[in-house]
């Protein structure tokens, strides 16, 4: 029998505010256990959360990047149960009335164009967490950490829209790329700044009655998402094939293995008992401060690729390569602002620019030729002052002990020869010299065309105009 | 006269004027309380080397010349508020070592008035009580009558009033806790609006609920002390940034032109005699006062106790489940287990009382009875809402008894906890609904006991009921029978 995947992820964003989502601590990550705490952060008898005005502010792009409507009216609950690393026993999250609902994003891939539905966006604390290991002074117990605790995450809860794991790994990109390039999340998958749960289930392709699903817990990155999904659809087909019945219950995902394993079944799911936190009042949220979050927020990759193909004339390729972060699309169109054309300064940026880049294992923000200069070096093309492959040479210098291009060029005599008589002095020399490759290319042996270039490039150094060496050529040697 | 026998404005005078020093007032106070708390054990503890330091600490300010309302001026706060390296236990076992790093808002407003710390007051166990026996440190007594109990949960805060070992107090108010025990030991004591006096720092039973009051002998000294801890506070997103008027203002006499209603729900056939007296009485004063009566009806009472029952208990269940052996609370030494820590630790922990309550509110929170109880329960709040909504349309404030009887025996409903929660049914309301009342005594049952009434106000409308309470208190004698110890 064929089966049809169905698959729907819950992705926590950690939000890159500097302060905690219910008090004023900080969010930095890796400080000394517990020492960015509060009464209120610590769940302290009395303490009294108040939410953080930012995390509001980056709710509402991420709920306008996706497409979804904003909640005039929502409302923080409590969703109660017991864990070391939850201080005040409960978390507070939101339940029935989110900030963001009834969104969708596309995705390209294989599968041609496909909206996936976003259920809802919901903002909510983390957790602390617990160290079972390395604490001085505590032996074999376990310790809390509640650093993290009262961080603010966004919740985004897809609908069950996905039907691969090649697709869901393009959901996860995509929404991962909104977030960073709002500037909301700082992406970092590793220390658990996008994380991923991933529902699946299977179904025979004939019904069209979903199966039972299996959540998959906290998988940190889009490989480990790709191989755990595929697992488990493998896993619950293997299942269904032998007979057997999927169960209802949460796994966890082992990297190292690459496989999912129970963690806690059905009967075992908490009663979180969810109501609404009397500490916090409903947020209103007024159509100008939706307005005021819409007009702050940056263009966004989608619209940027649709821009760079449409206005600036760029092939998809070369959109999609130049939009795949907010900085690397920042660095060309600040070049182009610069006075470069666009198809020129995509083809530096993507070639000369980020192959300098992969070696030297900086980020486009640290790139020691500023988009200004990269611009000048290639109105130094445009102007003929230099030849283009001149100019990956003068590139070269700039990259490695910087410097303005002109001052280069200048410095170290690259100028380019267009002078006429000049060149015409170098080819009648080569001709001279190789009357047998002259004889051919008058025979009919065009190819040796070639050849000549190369010779007068030799001898002027790369620094003939190439333009004016064609002319002269052709002309001398057809006689 | 001991000088724990005046008022604020008259400590304050005489202190102003250098006749007394804040060191004496202190001391005449912890010998009060000396002389009277192993009779009523109204403290949880008391602050005495602490208070003297900070008494003489005032003395020298006085000197200078840098003096504010309660300079000087010592006071004892229900232990429910936070006080900075001073112990507070919510009268549990559960917080018996806990020593807060921070202040309350309400008690850091006091203490930057001057006021001078003499100690914490006994109370029901997380405030969830009506007699002040579900203490975990012992119940406190009736000043009036040591056999009965002084209301609850603020039972200490009422008794040590009642008893003059404080001038004046803060108490917590969830469904009557300031008002109950206020008529049952003969004070006055106010619950403000929801919103009106921060939360920060005052342990939470129901969070919805839950308003910070004033409690002393005479309404001129509580609408001293409201006027201070009023406010918003930007550590409470529930407290309301509206101005605080001078409550001083409405010390005024006379009743003219006030419209009183009368909510016919409240005087039921099971009302005590004398208190049913006692309200009679009372018509008749402010009638004379000028005030004009009208019969008015609030239909969903009869739901209130039920409805509170609900969401209070439900919101304690949350509120109470950080107290969890992990970090500031009582850990059982017992445990093996991470869940055998938290059951042992809040089994022993807890009293009965509390863990009623907790399992009550999870009840009505499960999944499958949130709907049928917690949700129905909020629908009714808004009913009953509305009920005094509407009556304010047409009269300025209600006239109605505080509880049903005079203080009854200690021991006498502890094991009828329904007996029990239905001595809150006139005061209830006024939580569900987030507005205001007072309790002001207004007679004396025929054991002699306390009976106090209830003025209850529109929301944000504590100068209605300030100016009713001093009009009564100025035309009547009540309020200066004291409890004779």
């Amino acid at each position: 029998m064929k089966y049809q995947p169905i698959i729907g992820l819950e992705v926590h964003v950690q939000l890159k505010t500097d302060t905690k989502i219910f008090c004023g601590c900080s969010t930095r990550f890796g400080a000394t256990p517990n020492s960015q705490t509060c009464p209120v952060c610590l769940g302290f008898p009395g303490a009294l959360p108040v939410l953080n005005k930012k995390v509001v502010e980056f709710a509402i792009k991420a709920g306008l990047a996706t497409n979804c409507k904003i909640a005039k009216r929502s409302i923080f609950a409590r969703k109660n149960y017991f864990y070391p690393d939850l201080p005040k026993g409960y978390q507070i999250s939101q339940y029935e009335l989110p900030i963001c609902e009834h969104g969708h994003l596309s995705v390209t891939g294989e599968w041609g164009e496909k909206k996936i539905g976003i259920t809802r966006i919901h903002m909510e604390e983390d957790a602390g967490k617990l160290v079972h290991s390395d604490i001085p002074g505590l032996g074999s117990n376990s310790g809390v950490d509640l650093n993290r605790a009262c961080t603010p995450l966004l919740e985004v809860v897809s609908e069950p829209d996905i039907r691969s794991a090649d697709e869901a790994v393009a959901y996860l990109k995509k929404l991962h790329q909104i977030v960073v390039y709002l500037g909301i999340c700082d992406g970092n998958m590793e220390e658990g700044s996008f994380r991923c749960d991933a529902n699946v289930s299977v179904m025979p392709v004939s019904s069209d009655k979903f199966g039972t699903r299996t959540e998959t817990k906290n998988v940190n990155s889009f490989r480990f998402v790709k191989q755990a999904i595929e697992y488990e659809i493998e896993r619950q087909i293997d299942l269904i094939e032998e007979g057997g019945k999927v169960v209802q219950e949460t796994r966890l995902f082992d990297p190292d293995s690459g496989t999912t394993r129970s963690m806690r079944g059905k009967e075992d799911a908490h009663d979180y008992r969810y109501f609404p936190d009397p500490d916090l009042v409903p947020l209103v949220i007024s159509d100008n401060w939706i307005e005021e979050s819409r007009i702050s927020m940056p263009e966004l990759p989608e619209t940027k690729l649709k821009r760079y193909q449409t206005e600036l004339g760029l092939t998809e390729y070369d959109s999609e390569v130049l939009t795949a972060t907010r900085e690397l699309a920042e660095y060309f169109e600040s070049v182009i602002s610069e006075g470069a054309q666009a198809k020129t300064a995509a083809n530096w940026v993507m070639g000369e620019v980020t192959r300098g880049l992969n070696e030297s294992g900086l980020e486009i923000t640290e790139s020691p030729v500023t988009p200004k200069q990269l611009a000048e070096l290639i109105s130094l093309i445009d102007k003929g002052t230099i030849s283009g492959k001149i100019a990956k040479t003068v590139f070269d210098i700039m990259w490695q002990k910087g410097g303005e291009p002109a001052k280069i060029v200048e410095e170290q005599g690259l100028v380019q020869v267009s002078d006429t008589g000049a060149i015409e002095k170098i080819i009648d020399e080569i001709m001279s010299g190789n009357m047998g490759q002259v004889e051919e290319y008058r025979a009919g042996k065009e190819k040796v065309f070639g050849f000549f270039v190369g010779q007068v490039m030799r001898v002027s150094k790369g620094k003939a105009n190439p333009a004016v060496v064609n002319d002269l050529l052709l002309k001398k040697l057809k006689v | 006269m001991e000088l724990f026998e005046l008022t604020i404005k008259e400590l304050h005078e005489k202190l102003k004027n250098r006749d007394i020093s804040s060191v004496e007032v202190t001391k005449s106070y912890l010998e009060r309380i000396a002389a009277t708390d192993d009779k009523i054990n109204a403290f949880v503890a008391v602050t005495e080397k602490e208070a003297l330091r900070a008494a003489e600490d005032a003395d020298k300010k006085i000197a200078a010349g840098n003096m504010d309302i309660l300079t000087g001026i010592p006071v004892a706060l229900k232990d429910i508020f936070l006080t900075k390296g001073i112990r507070t236990t919510c009268s549990s076992k559960m917080l018996e070592n806990f020593i807060p790093p921070y202040n309350a808002t309400a008690w850091e407003k006091l203490e930057k008035k001057g006021a001078i710390l003499t100690g914490k007051l006994n109370m029901d166990e997380f405030a969830m009580g009506s007699s002040c026996e579900t203490s975990a440190f012992g119940p406190t007594k009736n000043p009036w009558n040591l056999n009965c109990v002084p209301g609850g949960s603020s039972g200490g805060s009422a008794a040590a009033v009642a008893a003059q070992q404080t001038v004046a107090t803060l108490g917590t108010d969830t469904g009557g806790s300031i008002r109950q025990p206020a008529s049952l030991c003969g004070c006055i004591g106010l619950k403000p609006t929801y919103g009106r006096v921060s939360r920060y720092g005052v342990i939470a039973f129901a969070s919805s609920l839950d308003q910070v009051g004033p409690m002393a002998n005479s309404v001129e000294d509580c609408a001293i002390i409201l006027g201070i801890v009023a406010g918003f506070d930007q550590k409470d997103s529930t407290s309301v940034d509206i101005p605080v008027p001078d409550y001083e203002k409405s010390l005024v006499k006379d009743m003219k032109g006030v419209k009183i209603g009368l909510p016919k729900e409240y005087f039921i056939d099971g009302l005590d005699s004398a208190v049913q007296k006692a309200m009679n009485e009372a018509i008749a004063v402010y009638k004379g006062l000028g005030a004009e009566f009208k019969e008015v009806s609030l239909p969903h009472t009869d739901y209130a106790a039920a409805t509170y029952y609900l969401i209070a208990t439900a919101e304690a269940s949350s509120n109470l489940a950080r107290y969890d052996g992990v970090r500031f609370s009582h850990r059982s030494g017992e445990a093996e287990s991470l869940t055998e820590m938290y059951c042992k630790s809040r089994a022993e922990g807890f009293g009965e009382e509390v863990k009623r309550r907790i399992m009550l509110g999870t009840y009505a929170l499960s999944s499958g009875y949130y709907d049928a109880y917690y949700l129905k329960a909020q629908k009714v709040r808004t009913l009953i809402m509305q009920d005094f909504i509407k009556n304010f349309e047409n009269v300025d404030i209600l006239l109605t008894p505080v509880t049903p009887t005079p203080a009854f025996k200690i021991g006498e409903k502890s094991n009828d906890p329904l007996q029990m929660y239905l001595s809150d049914i006139f005061t209830i309301p006024v939580n569900l609904a987030g507005t205001c009342g007072i309790s002001v005594p207004a007679g004396l049952s025929r054991d002699g006991l306390p009976i106090g009434l209830q003025l209850i106000g529109k929301p944000f409308g504590e100068e209605s009921i300030i100016r009713g309470a001093y009009a009564f208190e100025q035309a009547t004698e009540w309020h200066k029978g004291r409890a004779r110890l």
